[in-house]
């Protein structure tokens, strides 16, 4: 008895030892992350919202204008045309890359050696954003030099539009690009959500009469729904953040139809060096992005099935 | 039976050929010259071959440069986020420390703010540090990546604790651990993430070209769009050669490596599941 009640403390004691010792390690293994977290993102965007509100191009003083940025670019139609040509790229890009990345993924989950269509698919995923715009200049160009245009003229006796050049064209092509060069990734990612459908369900399925249309419909689309949610997400997410294609394959400094919320922010800060405008156009894209994802995530209570 | 797999085949066929289009017609085209292709757009093979372009290609743009610009920069960035976000990991995924499930919301939160929401303010921070026109603005802010921090967290958690507990009572200190148990035990994650990060920092595009200034600094893809930029007369043989020059290597490394190579990016897509 006494043993006990005397050895007590002693033990509380060490234990509260070593979850101090427990903190100290933390902190250490933490350290260096937290240190480049906080210093090259939060620190940055703190910075973002207080340059928001001021005028400023970088070398003359500092002023306060309060929300005046956001009443500019909110009412520029520029940032307008910005704002309908990125949602109206995301509207494209997700609907119908994941649609055919679907159908890619299930026909490859279906076939025997699908290896060498794996690798084919993925090519453009590794390939440098840069050279694919430079890749699809030549085969989209409206000029003399267009592969595309060229061939519709010989075999179809069609004029095509100037598809780099046409402000009512240029997001088609931008879509189909980013498309093309996003489909090998959701591929691979369908094909993995595929692998993890129990055989046993099909199977079932398929005893009970079920076609292959109704499986489809039935037992792989509900099962692969989580991934097709996180898919939808992230497709939506990164052409709200397109860039690099943008500005290589057609400069959208000559075609406003071009124009992305991207692009603004990238051009008032660093070829106009209004700083200020810039960071609101980045918080207004923040802000997007932010309530698309909940509105999708609201949408995935109804959509998508997690009970397997 | 048959026919329905001649169809798939036939489905896979077709949107292969879409695939590999673009970069056969890159090929021929960057052995053609101007006047051909303004004549003749629908040539498949060039007539004649103008290996010139290669060589033209290599004069115009420092691609030997460019190439171990790109190369060291992912290097030295792959390694370190590997470390850091190893550490980090194992501290949420097997320290007890109060406040540890916030901070990881916290954590996990930071990767919503997209890169180009603080474009402007750590280019005038970079700047503050001297650092612009220098390849540490390229190394050194892209270490910080919770999303390497989470992958790896899963990683670490899948290691049973009993291992390490075997460690300790060895007295094996808490980073014995972590270096000598833990990391040799996720060395699948640490190469799918590896093989992520790399390719992130070889094909980033968006901060080479607002952090840097000087021809000699420039990165591969950074190179390929000042080539197409520059120049008012447009030889599209020059520079798709510079293309061919900055994407054959890459998808011969990938070739090499495809299966490790796609099977991280699946990974990674389905967050580490």
């Amino acid at each position: 008895m006494a043993i006990l009640t005397e050895a007590r403390p002693q033990v509380a004691r060490r234990a509260k030892g070593v979850r101090n010792r427990d903190g100290w390690w933390a902190a250490f293994f933490l350290g260096p992350q937290l240190t480049l977290l906080a210093v090259f993102l939060v620190f940055p965007l703190g910075f973002a919202v207080v340059l928001a509100f001021m005028r400023w191009d970088g070398l003359g003083q500092k002023e306060w204008v309060g929300l005046d940025n956001f009443a500019a670019q909110l009412s520029d139609p520029e940032f307008g045309l910005a704002v309908w040509n990125t949602v109206k790229l995301a509207l494209l890009t997700a609907p119908f890359g994941l649609a055919l990345a679907l159908l890619i993924a299930v026909a490859l989950n279906s076939v025997k050696g699908g290896g060498f269509y794996r690798v084919l698919y993925f090519m453009p995923v590794v390939t440098s954003s840069v050279a694919v715009a430079l890749m699809w200049q030549i085969i989209l160009a409206g000029d003399e030099y267009g592969v595309l245009n060229a061939s519709l003229e010989r075999w179809f006796g069609i004029t095509g539009p100037d598809w780099l050049g046409d402000p009512g064209w240029v997001i088609v092509a931008i879509a189909v690009v980013t498309i093309w060069s996003s489909l090998g990734l959701n591929v691979v990612i369908f094909l993995a959500g595929l692998q993890t459908i129990p055989p046993q369900i099909v199977e079932a399925a398929r005893m009970d009469g079920a076609g292959s249309l109704r499986i489809f419909r039935s037992v792989t689309l509900p099962l692969l729904s989580p991934t097709i949610f996180f898919s939808t997400v992230v497709a939506v997410i990164s052409s709200f953040q397109a860039f690099d294609q943008i500005y290589v394959l057609v400069n959208p400094k000559y075609n406003d139809g071009a124009r992305t919320i991207v692009y603004q922010v990238y051009e008032l800060g660093f070829q106009d060096f209004q700083f200020g405008m810039s960071s609101a156009a980045a918080l207004i894209l923040l802000v997007l992005t932010l309530l698309v994802t909940l509105v999708q995530f609201a949408a995935q209570k109804r959509l998508v099935h997690y009970d397997t | 039976m048959r026919p329905r797999q001649v169809a798939l085949h036939a489905v896979l066929t077709i949107g292969g050929l879409a695939m590999l289009f673009p970069f056969v017609w890159m090929l021929l085209t960057s052995f053609k010259s101007v006047r051909q292709m303004l004549n003749n757009p629908l040539d498949w093979l060039p007539d004649p071959w103008r290996w010139e372009n290669y060589p033209d290609a290599l004069a115009a743009m420092p691609f030997g440069t460019a190439y171990w610009n790109s190369f060291y920069i992912a290097a030295i960035n792959v390694t370190l986020t590997l470390l850091t976000s190893a550490m980090a990991a194992y501290a949420f995924a097997r320290i007890r420390f109060r406040g540890s499930e916030v901070l990881f919301v916290v954590f996990l939160a930071t990767q919503m703010v997209p890169a180009q929401v603080t474009i402007v303010p750590l280019y005038l921070m970079l700047a503050q540090f001297g650092w612009i026109d220098s390849h540490l603005s390229l190394i050194v802010p892209s270490i910080a990546n919770p999303f390497a921090v989470f992958l790896l967290r899963q990683f670490i958690r899948a290691v049973p604790v009993e291992l390490e507990e075997a460690a300790r009572i060895d007295g094996a200190g808490r980073w014995r651990c972590f270096w000598n148990v833990v990391l040799p035990n996720i060395r699948p994650g640490l190469g799918a993430l590896g093989i992520i990060a790399f390719l992130a920092s070889w094909n980033s595009f968006l901060f080479p070209l607002i952090f840097l200034n000087s021809p000699e600094l420039a990165t591969v893809p950074l190179l390929l769009s000042q080539f197409s930029g520059g120049r008012t007369a447009v030889d599209y043989g020059l520079i798709l050669a510079g293309s061919a020059i900055a994407v054959v290597p890459m998808l011969i490394a990938f070739l090499i490596g495809q299966r490790k190579i796609i099977n991280s990016m699946a990974a990674s897509g389905l967050g580490g599941r």
